[in-house]
């Protein structure tokens, strides 16, 4: 057990080498060993992933730091001292994380194995997975905050290969693809400048970007109170005492560590416990300063209350503190996708549906999440940059889950709908719910790759149906190729639109039996994941606006709950609109059930979604906490989130909430069953006057991506077209380059040639260079070539060497 | 009564990756008595394959330090390090060299066989711990060397370098002997740790014996210097490098450095760095050994601006590359810094290797397809055949030493270690001169891109040999992943300290 933490890093080098394999023999190696290679590189991961949380389950949950052989010095600056350690932390969170890339990851590869399946670049798809899931894995294990950005940017590299995938496309869709995906690159670059002027602030101002030092500990809190525990064990049962037996569970590692001074525990009781050089720390006062990590030492500072001199002026470190996360803020609104910086996300569905569920809803756009998590401790402390994050994020789980109402493309909605559950977690890192956060992170997950997935198999069944159907109307034989779906068809046919599909429920059943459990999970219906989730959100929001008086508290509550209720409405009408009702068009008649490979990970993934939950039942609710335990992943998470907390279940919130999700899904249900109007290919919505403004505003996505265009993309291309055309070219080469240089130049030349010219300027610029040149063709010249003066001028070496040597022997006398 | 010496204190097995490749070129001269003429590609894998055994053996005794021959042959990590570079270079320049002597028309065995004998000889220089040793491997080193640079016989200009360089280097060599004959007769020994152990005790005597110690020490230097082509022992260099064959210029331009400042670190640091005027100062020869440095950087890179021929123009910059490692050694003599500065010299001379090989490569191929080296060759040739030139793009930029190349790994530590000497004048004139040196190498590139030439060159350019595409591509390698990874050289470097081997 001991050496498992070791294989951190094989988790990284697998996926690794599974991107190399398949890049550069990818090609030669057919389909079936690509699809292969790839999945059992993923699924190895996996396995190290569950290794790695057996081994915190047995050794109580402790973060272990891990150094890997070759890169163990990865940045070393000897001059300015710097080392930069490629360290890799396993704790909770990390693990947390693991297990849902290469979980998930390992079932969308599986699922892409038939959802690719004849694509011209089958391997590049798959090299670009492993590299995403290697990149990933990085981003999550790292242990510094510089190494964490190599993940960050690797992620987002991968993101933009799969997104601008299908870049050859016919029709002016490739061009769409390659649109989407230089959108998502530059829209993150703005949020990666925070992340840097973040890091490098933190650089400054610690002298390291270590999330902790190995020696640290990360919740001196919880590891107090073991102390206290293993105090309090000792007293009462140290004469009754079957020796250490208690010592082996999990849990009270602490109290096994001290037990090892068996004979002295009962005076070691009353005594202090730091005392003696063997004992367990409880905190880290024994640690100096400047060999704390990030979070340990901006504790200190505040402690301190340090002044920060940057310069011109001083500022308190609480300020400095706010400015440094504001940064990162901003990062993590451009890598998950919240305003102002989201509307990359719904475009980048452009990419293969297996990827847009891995990269673009369970894992990569929760980076800004997990890394907001990761820094609770600065986020704790900063109360003004915590209230801007629960603004940001309340306001995009409104502004995206009004969007989706108002769509009409299958995965576009589902995007806006993971841009309106980023906004949850992102307002539950707002409001300080860091274990709710995380906790929807990971519910999401599963159940938001469950509906992309869902999604997938409704487009490749529809494109296969149109094909079926096409090929029937024009007499041709039916043989079904593979590859049809990436062919651009010869007439208008949008296999993602929802207009187009109805009456799936019996064509799928599978699919639609998964993609309804993924959308009462969605919606926040007891007993599915989402409904735990939501709900703690919730409920921390009231606790903190209702109980503490936080005025965040107050907001996010409210809108979130107002979210919560287009989150019904828009995933009720999907469901109505993709599977109830008539088939509405030729393809959605022939649509056939989706292949094992693609069905069997719905079934797995539909299973979490409704059992994921209740990893972290509440206590005291009808009982579950005795059967599934109270809380649990909070109390593991608290080893590695200093300050998370578990939440209070609030029958009141629970019941309202659900109770406003049903009404908003009945509501849904009555207005979307009305088919006649969907098949002239308008929203009912629409055609009532009293909604229509709304609806058409959702249509166009509240015109924001329109407003981005106007305000910064035009001017843009203004400015540059104004500087290009007719600054540099009319103006500097036309007109001043020809006129005024040029002839002016020719004018002045002439007078001045002579005398000035060759005078003083070519003398100047000359002489330089002479000077050179006449040394060099000196020098030269004592390379005679004859051996005999070789000779000498190294007996004139030899007399100087000599001469030079003796000197301070001479000096001496 | 003669001690014959058993088997167990020999310990030959730590110098086994010196000893197998001398033995190796004795029985191969043999063995190539019966390869027909057509068929030497045979004497070329016997030669390789003995190189490669040798990379081998010395990776498996590279941690564990002994000593051979009763304290001559020290086998520690400095002397494991300088192997595998030294190897490296061996076997690179055999392979770049067979397709060479093929055109040539000196397609002859003996040619491997001088080769691994340099190649030993560089190898048991910078394992030597002791004069005499020192002595006999520099000769071996040399010797062969005299022979290779005339070794495109009916050439006369191969024929005068050689002469030249046996001549000079039969002379530097004299005071080798002269030197070390000094040192012996000041301390009464030949063993580098037990001239430490009593070199501070004489110069603290401040008696006649000091004397004799320093212009023993002066002439060692004035040897090896010879070797290394400091300036003012540097005049041979140009001569010999343009008139030996090409791949001969390459091997020797890095295997007599190699070995040269193997023994030269040896000696001064290892034997001599106790020679201090009063305890806590920089040991006595290190102004000497900066003046040098500091001429050679100047002299190298200024003649090496008015070069029209690219191999002169590489010999000079060799001279000005040395000038460089020089710098290292002197700061090696500040207390404190040896280690630090021998490192920041193998990782400098491991970069240079691979550099100076790749460079060397394309020269050869630029030779072949254009009938010469000179810069007007090279013109055009980014446009005719951009992989070459894109990596002689590449080799430049190394040399001069731009950010993401081996050279600017390399020349980064040596500055530091300088800097961390004190030798703040000296630091100044190297990154001065490398201003300078970034002139003429990027001439080459100017050439290369920018100037088309006259006539088109399509018609004469049949495609080089995969030998010598082999051997730019690995020297490309190297020194693109010296200079994005230096962790992966760094980590083997930093196990290396010459001073703790002094034990008495």
């Amino acid at each position: 057990m001991a050496y498992y933490p070791q294989l951190v890093s094989l988790i990284i080098l697998i996926p690794a080498i599974g991107a190399f394999i398949n890049i550069f023999w990818g090609a030669r190696l057919g389909e079936k060993w690509v699809g292969t290679v790839a999945t059992v590189a993923s699924a190895l991961a996996f396995v190290i992933a569950v290794l790695l949380f057996v081994y915190l389950e047995g050794s109580g949950y402790e973060a272990v730091v891990i150094n890997p052989p070759i890169f163990d010095g990865w940045i070393q600056i000897p001059a300015g001292e710097v080392v930069i350690p490629w360290q890799q932390r396993v704790d909770t969170l990390s693990s947390t994380m693991m297990l849902i890339i290469t979980g998930i990851g390992t079932l969308i590869h599986v699922y892409s194995i038939s959802y690719m399946h004849g694509d011209a670049r089958f391997h590049r798809y798959f090299a670009y997975l492993n590299m995403f899931l290697a990149f990933m894995l990085v981003l999550v294990t790292a242990n510094n905050f510089l190494m964490m950005f190599v993940g960050w940017e690797g992620v987002g590299l991968c993101s933009f290969l799969l997104i601008g995938f299908w870049f050859d496309k016919a029709h002016g869709v490739g061009w769409r693809n390659t649109m989407a995906a230089n959108k998502a690159m530059l829209l993150n670059r703005i949020g990666d400048f925070g992340v840097v002027m973040s890091v490098l602030i933190m650089f400054w101002t610690f002298g390291t970007t270590d999330y902790f030092r190995p020696a640290e500990i990360v919740n001196v809190h919880l590891a107090e109170e073991a102390a206290h525990a293993a105090e309090a064990a000792h007293s009462e049962e140290g004469a009754v005492a079957a020796e250490g037996e208690a010592a082996n569970k999990p849990g009270d590692v602490v109290l096994a560590q001290e037990g090892e001074g068996e004979g002295a525990a009962a005076e070691e009781a009353h005594g202090e416990e730091h005392s003696t050089p063997g004992v367990v720390y409880v905190n880290n006062d024994h640690i100096e300063t400047d060999q704390l990590g990030v979070f340990g030492q901006a504790e200190r500072f505040l402690d301190e209350g340090r002044v920060i001199d940057i310069g011109p002026v001083q500022l308190p470190f609480s300020t400095w503190l706010t400015i440094m996360t504001l940064f990162l803020v901003l990062g993590v609104t451009g890598k998950s996708a919240q305003i102002p910086l989201f509307t990359w996300l719904p475009d980048a569905m452009a990419g293969p549906t297996p990827a847009s569920a891995l990269i673009h809803a369970a894992t990569m756009v929760t980076a800004g999440v997990y890394i907001m998590v990761r820094s609770n401790v600065l986020f704790y402390y900063a109360p003004v940059t915590s209230f801007v994050v629960a603004m940001i994020g309340a306001l995009t789980a409104l502004v995206a889950g009004f969007i989706a109402m108002g769509q009409w493309d299958i995965k576009r909605v589902l995007a806006y709908s993971t841009v309106s559950q980023l906004g949850f977690m992102v307002a539950a890192v707002g409001i300080g719910a860091y274990a709710a956060a995380i906790f929807h992170l990971v519910t999401h997950a599963f159940f938001k790759a469950l509906l992309f997935l869902g999604s997938g198999s409704v487009i490749h069944a529809m494109e296969h149906g149109h094909h079926h159907a096409h090929s029937h109307g024009h007499g041709h034989d039916d043989e079904h190729h593979g590859d049809d779906h990436h062919d651009a068809h010869e007439e208008e046919f949008d296999p993602q639109d929802m207009r187009n599909m109805g009456g799936l429920r019996r064509k799928m059943p599978l699919t639609f039996i998964t993609y309804l459990f993924g959308t009462l999970a969605l919606a926040g219906i007891f007993p599915f994941a989402g409904f735990w989730s939501k709900d703690e959100i919730l409920a921390d929001s009231w606790v903190a606006g209702f109980d503490n008086n936080n005025l965040a508290g107050y907001i996010v509550f409210i809108i979130l709950l107002m979210a919560a209720a287009f989150t019904a409405f828009y995933m009720w009408r999907q469901i109505v609109l993709v599977f109830f009702g008539k088939p509405r068009t030729e393809a959605a008649e022939h649509a056939p059930e989706s292949s094992r490979l693609i069905t069997i990970p719905l079934v797995i993934l539909g299973f979490f979604s409704l059992g994921i939950g209740f990893m972290n039942t509440p206590s005291y609710v009808l009982g579950l906490d005795n059967i599934f335990g109270a809380h649990l992943f909070t109390d593991r998470l608290e080893y590695s989130v200093s300050k998370a907390h578990a939440s209070e279940f609030n029958l009141l919130i629970a019941l309202g909430a659900t109770a406003l999700a049903v009404a908003a899904m009945f509501l849904a249900n009555n207005i979307y069953r009305r088919s006649a109007i969907i098949e002239a290919r308008r929203d009912p919505l629409e055609m009532l006057p009293t909604t229509a403004p709304f609806w058409s505003l959702a249509n166009a996505r509240m015109y924001w991506d329109a407003f981005y265009s106007r305000v910064f993309a035009r001017p843009f291309t203004r400015i540059a077209y104004f500087l290009s055309d007719v600054v540099d070219w009319r103006f500097l080469h036309d007109y001043f380059h020809d006129v005024v240089i040029w002839k002016g130049f020719n004018a002045a030349a002439q007078g001045l040639s002579k005398p000035v010219d060759l005078g003083v300027i070519d003398g100047a610029v000359n002489g330089v260079g002479r000077v050179f040149g006449w040394l060099s063709s000196q020098l030269r010249q004592i390379q005679t070539g004859y051996v005999r003066t070789y000779a000498l001028s190294l007996l004139v070496g030899v007399v100087l060497v000599i001469l030079v040597i003796l000197l301070p022997l001479l000096q001496r006398g | 009564m003669l001690q014959l010496p058993s088997l167990e204190t020999l310990n030959m097995g730590a110098a086994l990756p010196a000893i197998s490749i001398a033995a190796w070129a004795c029985i191969l001269l043999l063995i190539d008595l019966w390869i027909p003429k057509d068929r030497k590609i045979l004497t070329v894998y016997l030669a390789a394959g003995n190189l490669v055994f040798a990379f081998i053996a010395n990776l498996l005794v590279f941690n564990q330090s002994g000593d051979s021959f009763m304290g001559m042959y020290v086998a520690d990590q400095f002397s494991g390090v300088m192997n595998l570079i030294i190897i490296g270079t061996a076997l690179l320049s055999i392979v770049l060299s067979f397709d060479y002597l093929k055109r040539v028309g000196i397609e002859r065995g003996e040619y491997y066989v001088l080769v691994l004998f340099v190649t030993a000889g560089a190898m048991f220089m910078a394992a030597a711990n002791d004069l005499i040793l020192i002595f006999v491997a520099l000769e071996l080193l040399s010797i062969p060397l005299y022979v290779l640079s005339a070794f495109r016989a009916p050439d006369i200009r191969s024929e005068e370098a050689g002469m030249k360089y046996f001549l000079l280097g039969a002379f530097a060599s004299a005071f080798l002997v002269f030197g070390g004959a000094m040192v012996y007769g000041a301390t009464g020994t030949t063993n580098l740790n037990e001239i430490a152990a009593s070199a501070g005790m004489i110069i603290a005597s401040n008696s006649s014996t000091s004397l004799f110690l320093l212009l023993g020490a002066a002439l060692l230097l004035v040897g090896l210097g010879f070797k290394v082509a400091a300036v003012p022992f540097h005049e041979w260099t140009p001569d010999v490098y343009e008139g030996a064959p090409t791949p001969v210029t390459a091997f020797m331009s890095v295997a007599a450095k190699l070995g040269g400042f193997g023994s030269l670190l040896r000696i001064l640091v290892v034997g001599m760095s106790a020679v201090t005027m009063t305890a806590g100062e920089p040991a006595v020869w290190q102004n000497v050994v900066a003046i040098l440095a500091g001429l050679t950087m100047i002299v190298g890179n200024i003649v090496a601006l008015s070069q029209a021929n690219i191999k002169r123009m590489l010999a000079y910059s060799s001279i000005a590359n040395a000038g460089y490692i020089l710098m290292a050694v002197a700061a090696a003599g500040s207390p404190g810094l040896a280690n630090e500065a021998t490192r920041g010299a193998l990782v400098y001379m491991l970069a240079y290797m691979f550099t100076n090989m790749g460079a060397f490569a394309v020269v050869i191929a630029v030779e072949r397809a254009n009938g010469g080296a000179d810069l007007e060759h090279f013109v055009g040739l980014g446009k005719a055949r951009p992989m070459l030139a894109i990596m002689m793009v590449v080799f430049m930029m190394s040399l001069t030493g731009i950010p993401l190349t081996g050279g600017f790994i390399g020349k980064a530590l040596v500055f530091a270690t300088t800097l961390n000497a004190g030798l703040v004048w000296l630091a100044i004139i190297g990154v001065l001169t490398s201003v300078v040196s970034a002139y003429y190498y990027v001439r080459v590139i100017v050439n290369m891109f920018l100037r088309d030439a006259e006539a088109s060159t399509e018609e004469a350019t049949p495609g080089y040999s995969t030998g010598v595409q082999w051997v730019a591509a690995v020297a490309l390698g190297g020194t693109v992943l010296l200079g994005v990874l230096p962790t992966l050289i760094t980590v083997l470097t930093d196990r290396v300290s010459l001073v703790a081997s002094i034990t008495p």
